[in-house]
């Protein structure tokens, strides 16, 4: 079965949709992510879906859920790349992903990703 | 019954079609409806000939349907006819006096034809006929029509959306007219479009020129913004006049956490803060410490850090 790929870059995840996605690898991308988070101790997950042409309900739901998961397990998640189309398409489908942070591209969604760490790190140590 | 009349017609077609022609371009001039400024004798001449001679063929072999393919040649005249006289500003019913002024020379001589006994019973179905064919000018007529309309919509709608890059990054969508779905959804192609195409961090929608917001416009307007957030450029609202802040919380519209400025130099300017720029002037060369105290001011009334 088909997978999709998650690297380790230091303390972030890399991930990129370079398929279709359909529900099955969307599933089994979450059950991946999560637990690589888990075992990775990663502080922050980059998803690339700049070559991800269509979406539906079920994956827009899942950018969302991957997001919220991530977060449960104290990591931070920006999508970059979205396509204008595929944008339009979520939005007509009343998914606006209000906890998902995005970015333009993957060197923007870096510079947020770190951003967001370290002022975590800030907030953390503050409050020790 | 049906069938001597158009044999009848066919007659008239066949030997008087001089004549008939002439006092029906005659008839059409003398019309209350005759436009001498869009058409001239000769153009109306030749159109009646062509049209003459195209029925003629049509009604040899008997056939009265105009939908029938034996008319496609008179049908296909009549478009023409039809659609170029909308274009040319002619009104419908002059466009179908075209055909109705055909009545009076054709049944003249229709009439001297056919008896005198029958002559109703005759005549009535090649009245039908003429009736079909002038509202069926008049039909093409409304379509030629609403082609036109539709096109300056389309023209009026690529016209009224542009992006605007402000700065490097910061793009402006100024937004002139009512935004209804179809507007919006030019509106936000364009804006995303453009956002790939620049890379913008920050795009501002300037809705000065938007007459009235109301929970539709508004819902529109969120929608852009969302989708803008979902490729990762920020949206700024600006250009709300004061009427239309009053319509906003009167309609219990909720903007949610979208940034809304007065003016369109609010959000340019805030929109250059967040690229990490700073506008001063040319002859101050250092930044003075009040001025930043300012700055920090301004942006904890704004609610930044």
């Amino acid at each position: 079965m088909e997978r999709i790929p998650i690297l380790k870059m230091g303390e972030y995840l890399l991930v990129t949709i370079q398929v279709d996605m359909h529900d099955r690898l969307a599933m089994s991308l979450q059950d991946d992510l999560t637990s690589r988070i888990v075992s990775a101790r990663a502080k922050g997950v980059l998803i690339d879906i700049s070559a991800l042409e269509m979406v539906d309900s079920f994956i827009g739901r899942m950018f969302g859920d991957i997001a919220a998961m991530s977060r449960v397990l104290d990591a931070e998640t920006v999508v970059v790349g979205m396509r204008p189309a595929v944008a339009i398409t979520l939005v007509e489908l009343g998914l606006s992903l209000p906890g998902v942070r995005t970015a333009l591209n993957i060197e923007r969604g870096m510079e947020l990703l770190r951003g967001l760490i370290s002022a975590r790190g800030r907030d953390d140590a503050g409050s020790a | 019954m049906a069938t001597d009349s158009i044999a009848s017609l066919n007659e008239v077609l066949q030997k008087d079609e001089a004549t008939l022609l002439q006092s029906w371009v005659d008839n059409q001039v003398n019309a209350s409806a005759f436009r001498p400024d869009r058409t001239s004798r000769q153009d109306l001449m030749d159109q009646s000939r062509r049209f003459l001679a195209l029925m003629r063929d049509a009604v040899r072999g008997g056939e009265q349907d105009i939908m029938s393919p034996a008319w496609t040649g008179v049908r296909q005249m009549l478009d023409d006819l039809s659609v170029s006289r909308a274009q040319q500003g002619f009104s419908p019913s002059e466009t179908a006096t075209f055909i109705f002024s055909l009545k009076e020379p054709l049944f003249d001589r229709l009439q001297r034809v056919i008896g005198q006994t029958e002559a109703v019973a005759r005549l009535w179905p090649i009245n039908l006929l003429l009736d079909r064919l002038g509202l069926y000018t008049t039909e093409v007529f409304q379509r030629g029509r609403e082609k036109v309309i539709i096109r300056q919509q389309q023209e009026l709608m690529e016209l009224s959306t542009p992006v605007v890059t402000l700065w490097d990054g910061v793009l402006a969508l100024p937004l002139i007219g009512t935004l209804d779905s179809a507007r919006t959804q030019v509106v936000m192609e364009n804006l995303l479009q453009r956002i790939v195409e620049s890379g913008a961090a920050i795009a501002i929608i300037d809705i000065t020129g938007v007459p009235t917001v109301d929970t539709v416009t508004a819902q529109h307007l969120l929608k852009t913004v969302a989708a803008a957030r979902l490729m990762g450029a920020d949206c700024i609202i600006s250009g709300i006049r004061p009427q239309i802040a009053q319509t906003i919380v009167h309609l219990g519209v909720e903007l949610g956490t979208v940034v809304t400025k007065a003016t369109l130099a609010d959000a340019f300017a805030i929109a250059l803060k967040r690229v990490g720029l700073v506008v001063q002037k040319a002859s101050t060369a250092p930044r003075r410490r009040d001025d930043e105290g300012a700055d920090a001011r301004a942006a904890a009334e704004r609610g930044e850090g």
